[in-house]
């Protein structure tokens, strides 16, 4: 092998290390997205929860208790305020609402009642999910108190009346004139007791 | 472009002794393999089998609607084909084999002498048959194969899943990896491997489009891995993502899914546009018009795809702003798709044109798919979208994107480069015949969809009220007819292997690019000494 041959050889080869080089910096960086991405799907489910609450989009309303202080109350208007109730799939229990809508004014307290009897021969733990319709009206819908906070455990054939106490914010949108309110009631018995 | 055309024949004797000089044989060959040309052989003919796999369910699924009432299947068995038929046809048939065109013919085009990761390249193909075995698996089990759509909302996947979740779940989770660790080479070897002088703007427009396509699948399919993740956790390990009950939501799987979903079909369609602008000009025998305004558009098109993925999901809800939002991005898509469109059209335009059989497919994918597209804009519309939501005029709209889109595309490029795969011409006379068989048939059975889906047919469900029962015959009539004309091409590529006339390193006068300037067929190496582009 002539030098000149040699010295061609090694040139070659550096420039096959340079291009491994870049080439397993391609793959890291690549890598890094990829991670990254994986990690962005399940960072949307808290996103997705932010997003709602701040929003009110999905009907989702707030979980935690609204205080009712320094509220004035808007007499020029009414808003029909409409409750649904159903049970979740497998659940044996009766669910239902009291009364079937109120008339309130913005910023005017309510407390209504819910009905729930246990009909099966078997201890059940109930946890009620509400949510709003119209969507946007959701963050307007301010709950002071809610059987839904907690989870309400049953004896079998025990029944119990269960409260909400609520306002409408004075800043619901002018165009809305009815909410809905609907409570989905599932047996959470299993996770409570793990 | 001008290149120095390399005799290959006797680099190839005299490159020292590295790498497989000898190609091993029988099983062993294809099992061990690293050689981007056998790989990208492999991951066309196991398209072709999905393909055919997939196909099958479908025409289950129209021999059951060729009359009203229940004739043939049950109800559940008829989900699972709906299902499994979507599955196969996205992850085993039309992304396969892209990655496969993408393997034979990327390193080719850039001048590389094989894909930057070799190795890999061996492991992301030999993972998809496994992932295809596990979800077919599942027909043999007790509770049947997945039957909640190949969207797998929630909770239909996993409330009320029949058992079937978790295989559906891995063999997901194969296919994405298999699908990133394809995308990370083509990405790699397109940034580390291209040849001395092929500047990023001088890169074949096919490139570019796969370029991009990967970045959108490296990009996407993580997200679509934590999808079925939190499914399987929902199933099976008390999760509630997706669980009102334990205080997840529902509507939110369909924002992650979708998240993954829309550009997933870009994924679909981008290598398409790659593969019609290649042979679009070839065939016209001008050059590309417009390549800048095209690498933009795909590039705009691909950014677009990420904000517009509520479009799927107008009926779930939202407020006025949010649709809006999403009606007015998916719309702006129309614009560099119709640049792209144009483009097309001005390539033709005054070209000296020849009607070879990868031009009558390119031809037909540019009518066929602009229809495709067209109906796609009448969806994209939020107040029309609540009548066509979930009815066959969805059907309808992606079967002309992704049938006579991304499928019409691959002929076309199959039949581009089959003389540089094997070395033989195809046959002429059977080519015809595919085509014009697969064109009559394929519009027989997509267009009166679109009818169907106006008049109120539902989707996915197995009986249909009787005035929709003329339509759904002629349905079911070109259904048949699409998947026999398949056959022949299955005829014509083992023909064109097993002989045929010798094809010349390049048998198109107007094509252009460096897979051309190496003998026909493509010696086993290639630009082992990278050509110099000027």
């Amino acid at each position: 092998m002539t030098n000149r041959e040699s010295q061609n050889k090694l040139s070659k080869q550096t420039q096959l290390q340079t291009k491994d080089a870049s080439v397993k910096k391609t793959v890291k960086k690549l890598m890094l997205i990829v991670f990254g991405m994986f990690g962005f799907g399940f960072a949307m489910v808290p996103l997705y929860d932010v997003f709602c609450d701040i929003t009110g989009l999905n009907g989702k309303t707030s979980n935690v208790a609204a205080s009712y202080k320094g509220v004035s109350i808007d007499t020029e208007r009414t808003i029909t305020v409409q409750f649904l109730t159903r049970t979740a799939k497998g659940i044996p229990w009766r669910f239902e609402p009291m009364i079937n809508e109120v008339k309130v004014h913005p910023g005017e307290r309510k407390i209504v009642k819910f009905y729930a009897k246990n009909e099966s021969v078997s201890d059940i733990v109930g946890q009620a999910v509400p949510s709003v319709s119209p969507g946007r009206a959701a963050i307007y819908f301010q709950k002071i108190e809610c059987f839904c906070f907690n989870n309400q455990p049953l004896k079998a054939s025990e029944d119990v009346e269960m409260g909400l106490q609520f306002y409408v914010d004075l800043d619901l949108p002018d165009d809305v004139s009815t909410i809905t309110l609907s409570y989905t009631l599932y047996d959470i018995t299993s996770s409570v007791d793990s | 472009m001008t290149t120095d055309v390399i005799n290959d024949q006797s680099e190839h004797d005299s490159h020292d002794g590295g790498h497989h000089d000898h190609k091993m044989t029988g099983l062993k060959r294809w099992l061990y393999t690293t050689n981007h040309k056998d790989i990208g052989s492999m991951y066309l003919w196991f398209s072709f089998i999905m393909f055919l796999t997939g196909g099958a369910m479908a025409l289950v699924i129209r021999a059951e609607l060729f009359q009203p009432g229940l004739q043939i299947v049950e109800p559940d068995f008829f989900n699972q084909m709906t299902t499994v038929h979507g599955l196969i046809m996205v992850f085993g048939a039309i992304m396969p084999a892209f990655t496969g065109l993408a393997n034979w013919m990327l390193p080719m085009m850039v001048g590389a002498p094989d894909m930057a990761l070799p190795r890999l390249n061996n492991w992301s193909f030999w993972i998809l048959p496994f992932a295809f075995a596990i979800l077919l698996s599942s027909f043999f089990m007790e509770s049947g194969a997945p039957n909640f759509g190949w969207t797998f909302y929630a909770p239909l996947s996993t409330t009320y899943s029949n058992g079937s979740t978790a295989f559906f779940v891995f063999a997901v989770h194969i296919m994405g990896i298999s699908s990133i660790m394809g995308a990370i080479n083509i990405v790699v070897t397109i940034m580390n491997m291209r040849a001395p002088g092929m500047t990023y703007m001088k890169m074949p427009l096919f490139v570019w489009t796969f370029f991009i396509t990967a970045y959108l699948l490296i990009a996407v399919m993580p997200v679509l891995a934590g999808t079925v993740t939190m499914v399987l956790t929902d199933t099976y390990f008390g999760t509630s993502f997706f669980d009102a009950a334990g205080g997840g939501d529902p509507v939110m799987f369909q924002h992650i899914f979708w998240f993954f979903g829309h550009p997933e079909v870009y994924i679909m369609i981008l290598p398409a546009f790659g593969i019609v602008s290649t042979t679009i000009p070839a065939f016209s025998r001008k050059k590309l018009f417009g390549y800048s305004s095209m690498v933009y558009a795909t590039a705009s098109i691909a950014f677009l795809s990420f904000i517009v993925w509520a479009h799927h999901m107008f009926t779930t809800g939202m407020p006025l702003f949010g649709e809006l939002f999403f009606m007015y991005c998916t719309m702006l898509i129309a614009v560099p798709t119709g640049v792209k469109v144009f483009n097309w059209a001005a390539t033709m335009w005054r070209g000296s044109i020849s009607f070879e059989t990868p031009m009558l497919f390119s031809i037909a994918f540019v009518i066929l798919f602009t229809i495709g597209g067209f109906s796609g804009l009448m969806l994209a519309m939020t107040p029309v979208d609540f009548q066509y939501h979930d009815t066959y005029f969805v059907v309808a709209h992606f079967h002309y994107v992704l049938v006579t889109g991304a499928l019409f595309s691959i002929f076309a490029g199959a039949y581009y480069w089959l003389p540089k795969w094997t070395g033989y011409m195809y046959n002429d006379t059977l080519s015809k015949w595919h085509f014009w068989c697969s064109l009559v048939s394929v519009n027989l059975l997509f267009f009166p969809m679109h009818f169907l889906g106006l008049a109120g047919m539902p989707r996915r469900i197995p009986d249909y009220a009787l005035q929709f029962a003329d339509f759904n015959k002629w349905v079911s009539i070109g259904g048949f007819a699409f998947g026999l004309s398949q056959l022949i091409f299955l005829v014509l590529v083992i023909k064109c292997i097993k002989g045929g006339e010798k094809a010349p390193a390049k048998p198109w006068d107007g094509a252009e690019g460096l897979e051309w300037t190496v003998a026909s067929p493509a010696p086993y190496h290639t630009f082992t000494t990278p050509p110099k582009i000027d």
